[in-house]
Formats: C-alpha cells, structure tokens, sequence
C-alpha cells in the first residue's frame, strides 16, 4: 500500500553557531540573526525527512513537507527537496510569525493537513532547537484526534499499523499504533541523508505551493503563551588554567589540582 | 475558587516520586499567591498512600486517582484522559506537571485539549502583578532564558525535575485524601506497548547517579580513546558519559548522551575530554558543582563554565594525568 507521508519542518536560526555569535535584543525580544551564518532546517526535521524517505523506499507513495513561517530563506528551505521529498507546501503569512505560542502553531498546521486531507502518516521531528517546546506534533495529533508515538528512532509500517521503536532513556520500547498517526523522530534515527547533485537540481526547479492564512481559511486563536522577556543568563564562572612545562605536566598538575580541591 | 493542581507521579512500589514533591513546593506560593487549594493527584493503580504523603509534602487536598489502565508510566493516553477527567472535575486555573518520560507526552496533549499549550521544561514559575503565571524556560539550546506567560483560561506547566526542593515532610499537616475513578475505557486508549527493551548495559552505577561523571566527546577522534576515560572513572568511582557528537558517530552507545535531548547529571565532578561545551551539551551537565574540562582549543566555551581547564591535546595530557592519578588514589 503506497503511503501518503507528510513531513513537518521549520527553519531555524543555527543552533550550532558559535557562543560569540549568539546574541539577544532583550528589548525587541528577539534572538538577532548572526551575520554569515545562514539558517537550517531544524536538525530533527531532518531526521523526520529522512524517515519519511525511508518509508517511501520501501512502500511507495509521497512525501509532502510542510513549513510555516512569516518568511523563509528558499535555498534553506528547500533542502528536504533535494534529499528527495515530492512536495513542499509553504505555509507563508505576515501573521505565522515565529512564536514560542504552539497552540498558534499547532493550529495552522492542523489547518494545512486538514486542507491536504489524505495521509497515513505524519513525522515530525522531537523539538525545534530554537524554542524546545516540543508539543506542536502532540497539538497537531490532538487537534486532529489521531494518536501519536513520540522520539521513535525507528518507524515500521505495515496492516494498516505503525510500530515505532521509542527511545527510553536505558533502551527503548515498541509502540503500535493505527494509521493515521502523528510520530517524532530523534537523532537516534540516524543520519539524514546529504542531497545529491541530482536531488539538488531536480529541487531547483520544483516551485514549493504556497498557502497563505486566507487560503486555508484558519482563525487566529487567541494568544495563548505570550513572550515577556528574553535574555542570555549571566555565567560568572572564572576558569584557572592549570600550568605547565610541557602538556604532561599540565596533565599531572591537573590531578594535582583536583586533590587539593579535595573533588577527589 | 479554581484550586491549583499538581500531578505527581507514583513509584512502581506505590510511593510518591520524589517530582512530585518538587511540584508540590513549586506550587505552594502560587496557591498562596491566589488564595486558593493546592490540590496534588496521583494517577496510578494503587496511588492512596503517595496521596496521603502529598500531604504530608505541602498539599492541602490529594486525589488518588486509580484505574488499571494507569499501570505504565508510558501509558500516555491514560494519563492524558485520567488528567482530562480530573480537570473536568475540579476546574484548576494552573496544572503542574514534572518534566519527566509521562509529563513530557502527557502535559501538552491535556493543555491542547483544554484549548490551550504547555509551558514545557520550566526552572521557575511565579505570579505576575496581573495574577497570570509566568514561567522560565531556557530556549535555543540553553543560550538564552525566556520569560512566558500563560493566557489560556488554565496554565499548563512542565517543571523541570530538580528545579525545587521539596519542602520538608509534615506527618502532622492535615488534608483530604480523594479517592477518584476516572472509569477509563479501552477508546481511551490509542497506542499500545508491544515490549521494552533494556539496552544499557552498565553495571552498577548509574550515570545519572554518579558524583564524578567523566565525559568524552568529538575531540577523542574515535570509540578507542574511551577506554582512558572508562580507567579514568574506574579510579575515581565514576560513570562515563558522552557527548552527542560521540554518539551519534556510534562511537559509545546513546544512553550515554548528556545534554539537553540527553541525560542530566548534576555530579560533584564532572571531568569532560574533547568537548566544545555546546549550550545544548551544557544543559544536561550545567549543575554539575564542578566542571573541569581538557581541550586543545584555550577558547573554547567548555572554559567560560569551568572551574579548572587544561589547554592541550588529550594525547598528550590524559596519560601523565591518569598516571598522577594512579599515585593518588592508591
Ligand atoms: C536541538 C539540539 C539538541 C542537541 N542535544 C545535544 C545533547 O543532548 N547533548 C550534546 O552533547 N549535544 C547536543 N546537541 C549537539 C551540540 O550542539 C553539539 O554539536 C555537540 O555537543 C558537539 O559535541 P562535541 O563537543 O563532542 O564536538 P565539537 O563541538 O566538535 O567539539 C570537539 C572539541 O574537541 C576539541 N578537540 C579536538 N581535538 C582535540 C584533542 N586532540 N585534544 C583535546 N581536545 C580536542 C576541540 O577543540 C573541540 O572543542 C544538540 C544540538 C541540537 C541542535
């Protein structure tokens, strides 16, 4: 039975930039975009992407990958083309703006798969490493009435059913389903595939839909979590460098150090 | 008037978890701040003396609250109908959850259904002037701290275990222990478990439960050089752990990943080799006493948290140090 998969991703700012790069405007309460660092497609998305890519190889059918946002950085955006999905659906409005508010979130995107209306299952990643809420997947799940298996590190469709392998923190446990159903992956899923040169041109000249908030006809529900402030904690820490003649001896100056800190 | 509720969590052995007496001091001064009930459930099969000890930790009303299809901490769709039921019941204006394997799944799934989000992962919880939750929760990986504040008609909150001491138990304090049957049918429920798997193999000590924590990452080149960090814990006392560059190079397993989609250790010593201190690694080991850290890179951020670093390559450093150990320990 061929499977229609869809794929939820967001773009981010790289959580990976460096500590120096990352900075806060407390009063516009916004995190300020570091100069020459592009945005990603959130890490674990692209694990979901990669899940759903494998599903496709082995059942057939169709990958969609969902985004939303008020803007996007296209050639970013479109890497989950270029590792092989069938579609990209922009949800792209000036009101889907980048809010830690899931329940905001949540409902457009449950607003778009409704509008999609035919799928078996939907794969999101565990988090979005700029706020870590990890919920819009359990929003979309409940909004929709479907169930949901969450950090699955392995996904087995088949009888209608998902087995999914979820990661515990000394294992994991298998979990069933019926399909539809919401799944998230995490990085124990493994990697995400690199695009291909092939992949990369067959993306370039696929043009993602576009929908705006008119076109899938959603309220803005009230504001639900509002941010009141954002800052960068204070670390205070002054680190003493151990000494040496040579990096042996800073590695026995270092035991040294630690006795007469009595931390051993 | 609406109460504040806490959902604690049972022991398999029918205790209370110790999350739940975290929730319970976390909550106190919001109740007090409103003037209201602070009532605790505790959702289990046979929950009646993790309720009475709610009380006893600051409650002024428990609900055990027993079905058998409560029987698993993974039995999320339970716990979110049993949760689902109770709010039904009582109409709370905050819920608190502990931000532990069920409050992950199982507090955003009742925030959407009573029409609102959570506030997930939180380190703190206060009233603001307006009478509205605010809770903070670190985001972007740990680099920065935010502020929400809840709107919804009822506050979903997950707390962060640890975040809150419990208070100190009370046998004299006097409350009202419920008993409470959400009658749970099989609809309720929408996954099953097939099996569970243990795959960590360790031991004896627990990472988690280890006061000196020796940590390996990236900079080690490959699964070899563990074998130094696994003497290193050996002499110590210590349990190993990992970055998640190491893990996900399968160069150790993935149990060992500390961070923040890993594992929290908050040890006395937490000795880390080859890791670049990420803000993501730095939430699972930030609460550590003391961090001290072997790098070849003098700027790397790993130093702005430590309390000792050594600049320089492992290979270099780790066998004069694991020698100089040897000695003092003998
Ligand atoms: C949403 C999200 C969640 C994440 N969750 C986690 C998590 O839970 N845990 C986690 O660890 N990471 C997590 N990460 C990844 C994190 O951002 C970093 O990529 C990761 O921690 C880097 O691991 P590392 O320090 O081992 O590697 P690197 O950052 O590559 O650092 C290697 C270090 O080794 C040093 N080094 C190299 N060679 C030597 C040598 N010969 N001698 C001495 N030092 C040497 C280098 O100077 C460098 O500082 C997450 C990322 C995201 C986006």
């Amino acid at each position: 039975m061929p499977l229609n998969i869809i794929v939820a991703a967001k773009q981010v700012l790289d959580p990976e930039m460096p500590a120096s790069a990352f900075k806060v405007d407390r009063d516009a309460k916004k995190i300020m975009p570091p100069q020459g660092i592009p945005p990603v497609v959130n890490g674990f998305d692209e694990n979901a992407v990669e899940a759903a890519l494998q599903l496709r190889e082995i059942h057939e059918g169709k990958v969609t990958v969902l985004t939303m946002g008020a803007e996007f950085a296209l050639d970013v955006i479109k890497k989950p083309l270029s590792m092989g999905a069938d579609e990209l659906i922009l949800l792209q409005d000036p009101a889907f703006i980048n809010t830690p508010d899931s329940f905001f979130t949540a409902t457009v995107l449950a607003a778009a798969i409704k509008k999609i209306g035919e799928y078996d299952l939907i794969i999101c990643g565990r988090q979005a490493s700029d706020w870590d809420s990890s919920q819009v997947s359990l929003g979309i799940a409940e909004m929709l009435g479907l169930p949901v298996i969450t950090l699955g590190r392995k996904i087995e469709v088949g009888d209608g059913k998902v087995l999914v392998q979820r990661v515990l923190t000394d294992g994991y446990e298998v979990m069933e389903a019926s399909l539809p159903a919401v799944v998230t992956v995490s990085n124990e899923f493994g990697e995400p595939r690199y695009p291909t040169l092939r992949g990369i041109m067959q993306a370039t000249r696929k043009m993602p839909t576009t929908w705006t908030s008119a076109d899938l006809g959603v309220e803005i529900p009230a504001p639900q979590l509002e941010l009141s402030d954002l800052f960068v904690p204070e670390r205070d820490r002054q680190c003493e460098y151990i000494e040496g003649s040579d990096e042996a001896a800073i590695g026995r100056n270092l035991a040294l150090k630690l006795r007469e800190a009595k931390l051993i | 008037m609406p109460p504040v509720l806490i959902i604690g969590e049972v022991t398999p052995d029918g205790d209370a978890a110790s999350i739940t007496g975290e929730l319970i001091a976390a909550a106190r001064p919001l109740a007090d701040g409103l003037g209201v009930e602070l009532v605790a459930a505790l959702p289990g099969t046979s929950s009646q003396r993790a309720a009475a000890t709610a009380i006893t930790l600051g409650a002024d009303k428990a609900y055990a609250v027993e079905d058998p299809f409560l029987d698993d901490p993974s039995a999320f769709d339970a716990h979110v109908a049993a949760a689902q039921k109770l709010c039904q019941e009582i109409g709370p204006s905050i819920v608190l959850f502990g931000r532990t394997i069920t409050g992950r799944d199982v507090a955003p799934r009742l925030a959407f259904r009573l029409g609102t989000c959570a506030a997930n992962d939180c380190v703190e919880v206060k009233l603001d002037s307006d009478q509205r939750l605010a809770a903070l929760r670190p985001v972007f990986g740990g680099s920065a701290l935010a502020w929400v504040r809840c709107l919804g008609d009822v506050a979903v909150v997950t707390v962060r275990a640890k975040a809150y001491e419990p208070l100190e138990a009370d046998a004299t304090r006097k409350g009202e222990v419920v008993n409470f049957s959400p009658g749970l049918g099989r609809d309720a429920v929408k996954s099953r478990l097939v099996e569970r798997v243990k795959e960590d193999q360790t031991q004896g000590l627990r990472l988690e439960d280890a006061r000196i924590v020796v940590s390996g990452g990236r900079g080690l080149g490959g699964p070899d050089p563990f074998v130094h960090l696994e003497e290193i814990a050996k002499l110590l006392g210590g349990a190993v752990g990992a970055s998640r560059a190491a893990c996900d190079a399968g160069w150790v397993p993935a149990t060992l990943q500390v961070g923040l989609t890993g594992k929290t250790v908050t040890p006395d010593l937490y000795l880390t080799v080859g890791i670049s201190g990420a803000s993501q690694h730095m939430a699972g080991c930030a609460a550590s006493k003391n961090i001290v850290s072997i790098n070849k890179d003098g700027d790397a951020n790993i130093f702005k948290e430590a309390r000792f670093g050594a600049v320089g390559d492992w290979k270099n450093i780790l066998p004069a140090f694991i020698e100089q150990l040897q000695e003092l320990v003998k």
